[in-house]
């Protein structure tokens, strides 16, 4: 490959961004594409393990977790949903504007998408202290009271608040890592780092977030609406 | 005829054991699988050996240029070769699978004897009421069933002379046979690793002639049966208070209940086995009954696991006895 | 086809070697054959540490009270033997270094597709591993490397949470490893190599890489939940709330089963490479063996009940994890035999790595057919748990996986360090380990058939005539590896200065210079001819 000493030439060559393993910017997109698909099958695996193992308790001691997934807030976990799924709207916004070169209305829909994102975490946070208010933490304060649990087996529940507790915070540290990456993407969308020809990393940071949220619509009628309260 | 050979070169080879005795029913045809297996095992091993070996003479290299014909692949080769291993291995699967699952259910005729693991030493229990630690006494020629659990970690009961073992699992209860076909006095070990002393977690099983095994049986220290222990238990602990065997408890009567089905609440139809009764004594509001209200308290803590098949034993006795009053 | 290459004097010319000078330069690296060294390091040490538990457990069993420590030791040094062996050498050593040089070599790519993250493994390993030695030196682990529940969830007094934290760790490693190579191998490939013209080291790899991301995650999550168990006392396999301790196995067997197909298939790659340059031959039925790694990597994960016949599931399932069981043989079988058919009518030469790869078909064959053994469900029961098991593992593992790892770095020694080492003693080591490795684990084999249980500091004084011989030969084995590690560090200063293609073996990453330049190539090459061209074509025409 033949050197090219100036380096406006080479920017002319190269569009920011490019990284010099690759052959050429398409090559880059898309082995970046495929990278993050690889890695949201890695995470599907990872939660796998989890939605495996409630799924064998869950049919082993149906009773124990209908009496737990009733103490769960079903109107907190509705809107907790709702937020998600408005925010991988703000996400998909974000990608759009991206690709179409809108500096402004990026920075605008990723910050949109982090205030919900902190919704969500803030929801999630009250949640958890009014479990701990009720003695619900299994391992830490697990005292609930008898007519909370309703006669069910209390083992059964304690198992049911454990995968509540182990699955939620698993998503939640997802969140706050989506947190991260969104800060960051965010500043350099202010730096003016991407464009048309070079969206890549808003591109998979969306695929991040909305495999997120994916993982979150399946937990919540999981672990919110087996009560058979309906 | 082959295997016959084989195992009369095997047992031992040349003075030096290489494999264990055989003392069951089932250890001859376990060791004659084992056998196939090995010849399997050696034939294609030096098959493939004496092949290379013979290439790499035949095919050395003579001069440093030289630049061998491309060799064409050959489909018929391939299908060859694949095929001829699949047939040998669905071969030895049905044998080994077929072998399996006669050994899986012990004969109907089984002896019991009770067997609680425990770091790291196991309690044996008769239900005459000898009770045993490290030592296992059975009589030659008769099936013994083995109904297994641990109190603490998964261990494994392990005989090798009789080829078997399973798993020893907390809270569930596991179970073996065998036939003794030998008397004498053999290994049985434990074969999952389950801490500090698991190397030490081992015992003698002494097969018995039949007369022997009864003196045996009826010598020692006058005990209480497993089920008269477990009558003993029943009241210290309670439970005769709502377990009425009149129907005017607060709970079922337990009279003739072993061995038959109950639909619990849940509209699931169980069968009252030992792990049933087990499950009823330490987590009882698991498996609510229909008529009854969830108000058993748990025994968990308060008996240990050889307490909760004494009280098994109690139960059982009285499905056999009070059949005719039976509710 | 060859990139004319000229052969400067290394010292003159600038390669990936010397481009930069400095720790910083190493720590800071991103291209991925300086990163194969960190790992080359790192991986040696961590052998060393398996294999000095290895040494003393194997001192210990020459006397059936045992000779040299307490069984609460004894049973640390097994467990520790087996989580450095498995997490910290045999599951990285061949993809991490073998892999991380070769495969943007192999491939024809200037760098794998995610250089930063490729390094960031590498720490992770790092951290991972720290943790682990910080484990060991802190009183260590004594759960054996399966960390079964109850036992290391509540009675275990030692340091779980700190392995498993360092298995946790190195586990994403893993994952990052194979993630980079999927990409790489499918996004990167040069000019004209369609997937069928890759070398078989490829193909395995690309296997390999796609058990390492399904399969690792499952086991993070259930070491995850381990520790969680352990530190809050409370969790899903307590018996007593209703969990269930053998739920713990199948999510710890789901990874591990289709672990060491992680750690057996790069290998059966490198053998490939191997016995087609020293035949000079292309591998017969090309098509079959790339099918057959794909084959064991689809069917490793259907065959993990096969370590719990004993636990009390159901006969059914037995059967089912059986026949599986026996399927997954399959593949192996084919490879072995085509590995043979491509002697036939070869012109074979004896050096070092050709003896490794000749000593991996023998050994592995009975290694797998051992396997059958097991997958035999009525000799299963009996077998389970006893030293039938450490020797057909360890057949596979040190008969297989070590000999094709040692096979490699011998093989690709003069790319990477641009230095030949000392054919003659290498190929003495290589003797030295076949013998020492069949004078320790045959032995094993007739222990487990006897009854012997594994994982046993003491045992009855019957067996000790066949531990005294296994460890005999581990005495011998120890010394055969202590071997390439003197001549190989020997030759790195004062080896022959090797040219780009000593052994005149086809492949892109013999058309490099030796040591390669950092950026591999100075012009992408263009492929047009299958893998393995070793033959002249007949009408005198290339390719």
């Amino acid at each position: 490959m033949a050197e090219l000493s100036a380096s406006s030439t080479h920017a002319a060559v190269h569009p920011p961004g490019f990284r010099h393993q690759f052959e050429d910017m398409e090559q880059q997109h898309e082995a970046g594409n495929l990278g993050m698909w690889v890695f949201l099958v890695t995470e599907i695996l990872f939660f796998g393990g989890l939605f495996a193992s409630y799924a064998i308790y869950r049919s082993l001691y149906l009773p124990g977790f209908e009496a737990g997934s009733r103490l769960l807030d079903v109107k907190l976990g509705a809107t907790n949903t709702a937020v998600l799924i408005g925010s991988s709207l703000t996400m998909a916004l974000a990608v759009h504007a991206a690709q179409t070169g809108k500096r402004k209305a990026l920075i605008f829909f990723l910050l949109l998408t982090m205030v919900l994102g902190a919704v969500f975490l803030g929801i999630k946070f009250d949640e958890y202290a009014t479990k701990w208010h009720h003695g619900l933490v299994p391992g830490l304060k697990w005292a609930p009271d008898e007519e909370m649990h309703n006669n069910a087996p209390l083992g059964s529940v304690e198992l049911f608040f454990c995968f509540y507790f182990f699955m939620t915070a698993l998503h939640a540290t997802h969140m706050i890592i989506g947190f991260g990456i969104m800060t960051v993407m965010t500043v350099k969308s202010w730096r003016g780092e991407f464009s048309p020809e070079y969206y890549a990393p808003i591109e998979v940071s969306g695929l991040y977030w909305h495999f997120v949220d994916i993982v979150w619509i399946f937990l919540f009628p999981l672990l919110y609406l087996i009560g058979g309260r309906y | 005829m082959f295997n016959f050979i084989f195992a009369a070169i095997a047992d031992p080879w040349f003075g030096f054991p290489i494999k264990p005795e055989d003392a069951s029913t089932t250890a001859s045809s376990v060791d004659h699988l084992y056998y196939f297996l090995t010849a399997l095992t050696l034939f294609f091993t030096f098959a493939i050996f004496t092949t290379i070996f013979y290439f790499m003479v035949k095919y050395r290299r003579r001069m440093p240029d030289e630049r061998p014909k491309a060799i064409e692949t050959s489909t018929a080769l391939e299908v060859t070769w694949t095929v001829i291993p699949a047939m040998l291995c669905a071969f030895a699967f049905i044998w080994a699978s077929s072998l399996y699952f006669r050994n899986s259910r012990p004969p109907n005729a089984s002896m019991e004897v009770f067997v609680v693991g425990k770091q790291w030493m196991w309690h044996l229990q008769h239900p005459e009421g000898a009770r045993e630690i490290n030592e296992l006494h059975v009589p030659v020629g008769v099936p013994v069933k083995l109904t297994m659990t641990s109190e603490d970690v998964i261990h494994d009961f392990s005989i090798p002379v009789f080829r078997i073992k399973h798993d020893v699992i907390p809270g569930r209860y596991s179970s073996i046979w065998f036939q003794a076909t030998k008397t004498g006095t053999y290994h049985f070990f434990c074969a999952q690793y389950c801490g500090a002393e698991h190397s030490g977690m081992i015992g003698w099983v002494y097969v018995m002639s039949p007369t022997d095994y009864a003196n045996w049986l009826s010598g020692g220290s006058k005990g209480e049966s497993m089920a008269q222990a477990g009558e003993r238990l029943f009241t210290q602990l309670g439970c005769v208070t709502c377990h009425v065997a009149d129907g005017t408890g607060r709970g079922p009567v337990l009279q003739g209940l072993y061995g038959h089905p109950v639909k619990l609440r849940s509209g699931e139809t169980r069968v009252v086995d030992e792990a049933y009764i087990r499950q009823a004594i330490v987590n009882p509001n698991s498996m609510p009954l229909p008529n009854y209200p969830p108000i058993m308290p748990t025994f968990q803590g308060q008996v240990n696991e050889e307490q909760v098949l004494q009280l098994i034993a109690y139960v059982k006795s009285l499905g056999t006895v009070e059949k005719g009053t039976a509710k | 086809m060859s990139t004319a290459v000229m052969e400067t004097p290394a010292a003159s010319r600038v390669h990936y070697l010397n481009a930069n000078y400095g720790i910083k330069s190493w720590l800071f690296t991103t291209d991925h054959k300086r990163i194969a060294l960190l790992y080359l390091g790192s991986i040696t040490f961590m052998f060393f540490i398996g294999g000095s538990a290895a040494t003393l457990i194997r001192l210990h069993l020459i006397e059936p009270t045992g000779a040299l420590v307490q069984p609460a030791t004894y049973n640390k040094l097994f467990t520790i033997h087996g989580v450095v062996m498995v997490f910290f050498f045999l599951i990285p050593s061949i993809p991490a270094v073998l892999g991380n040089f070769l495969v943007p070599l192999m491939v024809g790519a200037r760098d794998l597709a995610f250089p930063k993250i490729n390094l960031l493994s590498w720490y992770l390993y790092i951290i991972g591993a720290l943790f682990t030695l910080y484990a060991i030196l802190s009183g260590g682990v004594d759960t054996g490397w399966t960390f079964y529940t109850p036992y290391s969830s509540t009675f275990a007094h030692s340091q779980v949470i700190a392995t498993a934290l360092g298995v946790f760790i190195v586990g994403f490693s893993s994952i990052l490893t194979g993630l980079n190579f999927i990409v790489t191998i499918h996004k990167m490939r040069a000019p004209g190599l369609t997937w069928f013209r890759l070398p078989l080291f490829i193909w395995a790899i690309y296997a390999t890489s796609i058990i390492q991301i399904l399969g690792t995650p499952v086991l993070a999550i259930t070491i995850f939940l381990l520790a969680l168990e352990r530190l809050l006392h409370v969790g899903i396999f307590d018996p007593a709330i209703g969990g269930d301790p053998i739920l713990f196995q199948h999510l710890f067997w789901f990874y591990s089963h289709p672990a060491v197909y992680i750690m057996i298939l790069p290998g059966m790659g490198v053998i490939s490479e191997l016995i087609a340059c020293f035949s000079r031959k292309r591998v017969f039925g090309y098509a079959m063996v790339a099918y057959s790694s794909m084959a064991i990597a689809v069917l490793s994960f259907l065959v993990w009940g096969h370590h719990m016949f004993v636990t009390g599931q159901s006969v059914y399932a037995g059967l089912i994890f059986s026949v599986l069981s026996f399927m997954v043989a399959i593949p192996s079988a084919i490879k072995v035999f085509n590995w043979t058919a491509t002697l036939y009518k070869g012109s074979i030469s004896y050096e070092a790595p050709m003896l490794y790869a000749l000593g991996f078909i023998g050994l592995f064959t009975m290694g797998g057919l051992t396997g059958l053994f097991l997958a035999s469900l009525a000799v299963d029961v009996h077998l389970t748990g006893t030293y039938f098991i450490v020797a057909h593992f360890h057949y596979i593992m040190v008969g297989g996986a070590v000999m094709a790892y040692l096979g490699g770095i011998h093989f690709w020694w003069p790319k990477i360090t641009g230095r030949l080492y000392p054919d003659g003693w290498a190929r003495f080591a290589a003797l030295i380990i076949f013998v020492g490795f069949n004078l320790t684990f045959f032995p094993q084999f007739v222990l487990g058939y006897l009854g012997m249980p594994r994982r046993y500091a003491v045992y009855p004084a019957e067996f000790q005539v066949l531990n005294v011989m296994s460890s005999a030969g581990a005495s011998i084995l120890g010394i055969g590896y202590l071997i390439p590690l003197i001549y190989l560090i020997w030759s790195i200063r004062y080896g022959p200065v090797a040219g780009p293609n000593p052994w005149g073996a086809k492949g892109l990453e013999w058309e490099t210079p030796s040591p390669p330049p950092t950026e591999n190539f100075e012009e992408i090459p263009v492929v047009t001819e299958e893998a393995y061209a070793y033959a002249e074509p007949e009408d005198g025409s290339h390719g």
